[in-house]
């Protein structure tokens, strides 16, 4: 492929969250089809990191680009992600659209400085006259006994630093459109894929792991957060597959007369204050459910954001997280510790049941 | 490797050397005045008009101007929390430095950055406070001017105790991989912080650490600005022409603290420092053999004189940034929510 560089151009307006349509994709192959896309169209964009080559990515979030667009726009990276995290900033400075793998996210603490320290900050410190628009994607959570170093979701640990926007689909069709939107931003974007989510053959997957997406480009903007479900009784406020346990619970207790509003954040910077506070203050009842670890994360923050903005709304309030414990490897023990629909119903009904 | 031979320069690459080193030790001798300035009976790092922690590069003059004498502001240079000398060698303006140094919104970062915060994008100029870490963007640089095909290179400075960070050999094996035009530039002062290189460093040379990633190692000695002018004309060269990375590690001297206010107790040689100070030592050189005469000498002088005035004057005429404003330039746009 060429290795000539033009650079970015700005795409004409994309369609923003246009009709799905009826062809399905698995969230994996909606990801690829977005890079795919803005590959095409744009030549400063280009995928690095390790095993995003041949093997195209471990969770399948680049097949087929190597393919498509060749080795020098598909770089596999030796295991320094310290040198290639950095290489996407002094990249994307100087005008390119990396698209960097982090393989897990548990792997932040080889490579952090790069990704807090410069990645985040070089805008601020500069005044804002130099430009990070790169994305940083990234596998988390777990479910499949993957241990405490290759299980955490952690991306309450990024949107606790300054300076980078934080993505995280549940589904296909908004994996396309944040993706899209993530390459188009010329802010850092942190991109955390949960593997649950990515409708992989060899994992056990949630039906909502494929779904309808549109062929044609378009956006989701980054800080919108959607109403996955209409309820009435109480919000569970969530993210990633926790969204998928959530509307699974939601539609089982729907029979027995409990209306359960789900939101999906699908982000975490910017956070959609204005949604979590919308649907709380139609439900009184608010459930934050999140795969990331408890204390000091999203869940509080989400709390805190209804109750400064008027406690008086919060007639029950509860959390559905990881208790303060790394991930367990024994499957009874680490589905004692994750998210579960058996615990969200739990919750639900415990607080419907004032 | 053995240094290359020093070719000989031209008395007008001499003079423009040393002009380079007085520049940059004008301008630090005032920083260090406006720094103390204020700070007096009792020493409040926090206060005055030049707040916060002051690296000043005095004694490692001979780095940067034997480098950047040979780019352009088409090539990009990152630097350390010591940058100085490194900005004004790569021709970043002076008043928005400076500006940037007082905390003004005139400056480089409209004040959010500080000086060990430098960044110009005009001369793709950056640097880190972190050590080793602003090696891999100077290699995103690097890997951008490969893919424009172009005979610009990345140059990316450290001290010698950051040869010893993890960042340091991930980057020196990247780049040697992809054969990325980068030139890797150690500046060994012999100290980091107060620990010595013996105390830190398994080898008796940096440069012995570029074999172990397949690129050319040189070590350059005495603080030389003409060794330095030699070794990094050859390494650029080669990474102009698709020749890959260098690695050049200089044995230079950090005349002052590690930072401002640093008494230096630990350091033996303290009494002896002043008489290896490179910039005497190369005047009378270059005064010695005709290559400079004393009116010339003067003449640079003053000019570096009125230079580093108008900037500083520049600065504390600047206004400081409105408190109000704290929350722009987190992102692109918008404010941060």
């Amino acid at each position: 492929m060429t290795s000539t560089l033009s650079g970015h151009k700005q795409s004409p307006a994309l369609a923003v969250e246009p009709d799905a349509g009826k062809r399905k994709l698995s969230t994996s192959k909606a990801m690829q089809e977005a890079i795919s896309q803005r590959m095409m169209r744009d030549e400063s964009v280009f995928v690095m990191g390790e095993d995003v080559g041949s093997y195209g990515g471990i969770f399948s979030s680049t097949t087929g680009l190597l393919d498509r667009f060749g080795p020098e726009r598909v770089r596999d990276t030796p295991i320094s992600e310290t040198a290639f995290i950095g290489l996407g900033i002094g990249a994307a400075v100087e005008g390119l659209r990396p698209i960097v793998e982090l393989m897990f996210a548990d792997f932040f603490g080889v490579c952090m400085d790069q990704i807090y320290n410069h990645m985040a900050k070089i805008h601020y410190e500069s005044g804002g006259n130099v430009r990070v628009p790169m994305v940083l994607m990234m596998a988390a959570g777990g479910g499949y006994s993957d241990g405490a170093q290759h299980s955490q979701c952690l991306w309450g640990t990024f949107a606790h630093l300054p300076g980078m926007k934080v993505v995280v689909p549940s589904n296909p069709y908004d994996a396309k459109g944040l993706m899209t939107a993530a390459i188009e931003s010329d802010d850092p974007v942190v991109f955390v894929f949960h593997k649950g989510v990515m409708g992989l053959g060899w994992m056990a997957k949630n039906e909502r792991s494929i779904g309808a997406v549109p062929e044609e480009e378009y956006v989701v903007p980054i800080g919108k957060a959607r109403v996955a479900r209409e309820g009435t009784d109480v919000s569970i406020v969530t993210l990633s597959l926790s969204v998928h346990h959530s509307l699974d619970v939601a539609e089982k207790l729907e029979s027995e007369g409990i209306s359960v509003e789900v939101i999906d954040l699908r982000s975490l910077v910017p956070l959609d204050r204005e949604a979590i506070v919308r649907s709380v203050s139609k439900t009184g009842r608010l459930i934050v459910v999140d795969e990331d670890y408890q204390s000091f994360g999203l869940s509080g923050e989400v709390i805190a954001v209804v109750a400064e903005h008027d406690p008086s709304l919060l007639k029950r309030v509860s959390r559905v997280c990881v208790p303060d414990v790394p991930i367990p490897y024994a499957r009874a023990l680490e589905y004692a510790v994750l998210p579960t629909p058996a615990r969200i119903e739990a919750a639900v009904r415990d607080a419907v049941a004032t | 490797m053995t240094p290359p031979t020093t070719q000989a320069l031209t008395d007008e690459v001499r003079r423009d050397l040393l002009g380079t080193m007085v520049l940059i030790r004008t301008y630090e001798e005032a920083i260090r005045l406006v720094y103390y300035a204020d700070k007096k009976p009792a020493f409040d790092i926090g206060a005055g008009l030049v707040p916060g922690e002051m690296h000043l590069s005095a004694g490692q003059e001979p780095v940067a101007a034997g480098i950047c004498a040979h780019l352009t502001p088409e090539d990009a240079l990152t630097a350390t929390h010591r940058p100085h000398h490194l900005a004004i060698a790569h021709g970043v303006a002076l008043r928005p430095m400076t500006a940037e140094i007082f905390g003004r919104e005139t400056g480089l970062g409209r004040g959010r950055g500080g000086h060990m915060h430098l960044f110009d994008p005009s001369r793709h100029f950056s640097c880190s406070g972190i050590i080793a870490e602003g090696l891999p963007p100077a290699l995103g640089q690097a890997f951008a001017f490969q893919r424009q095909n172009s005979a610009r290179v990345a140059v990316a400075v450290t001290g010698e105790g950051a040869a010893n960070q993890g960042a340091f050999h991930e980057s020196l094996n990247l780049a040697a991989l992809w054969q990325l035009p980068v030139v890797f530039v150690v500046e060994d002062n012999d100290w980091g912080i107060s620990v010595p290189r013996s105390q830190s460093t398994s080898v008796a040379s940096n440069a012995d650490r570029a074999a172990a990633y397949g690129m050319p190692g040189v070590r350059v000695e005495d603080n030389s600005v003409e060794a330095v002018y030699a070794a990094a004309g050859e390494a650029i060269a080669r990474g102009r022409s698709g020749g890959g990375p260098t690695l050049i590690e200089v044995h230079t001297l950090r005349l002052w603290g590690h930072f401002e206010g640093d008494a230096e107790g630990y350091r033996p040689d303290l009494k002896t420092v002043p008489e290896h100070d490179p910039i005497p030592i190369y005047r009378d050189r270059l005064l010695r053999t005709g290559a400079l005469d004393d009116g010339q000498y003067q003449s640079m002088q003053k000019s570096a004189g009125e230079r580093v005035e108008d900037a500083i004057e520049f600065a504390k005429s600047s206004p400081t940034p409105d408190p109000l404003d704290h929350l722009s330039y987190v992102f692109s746009e918008g404010v941060h929510s």
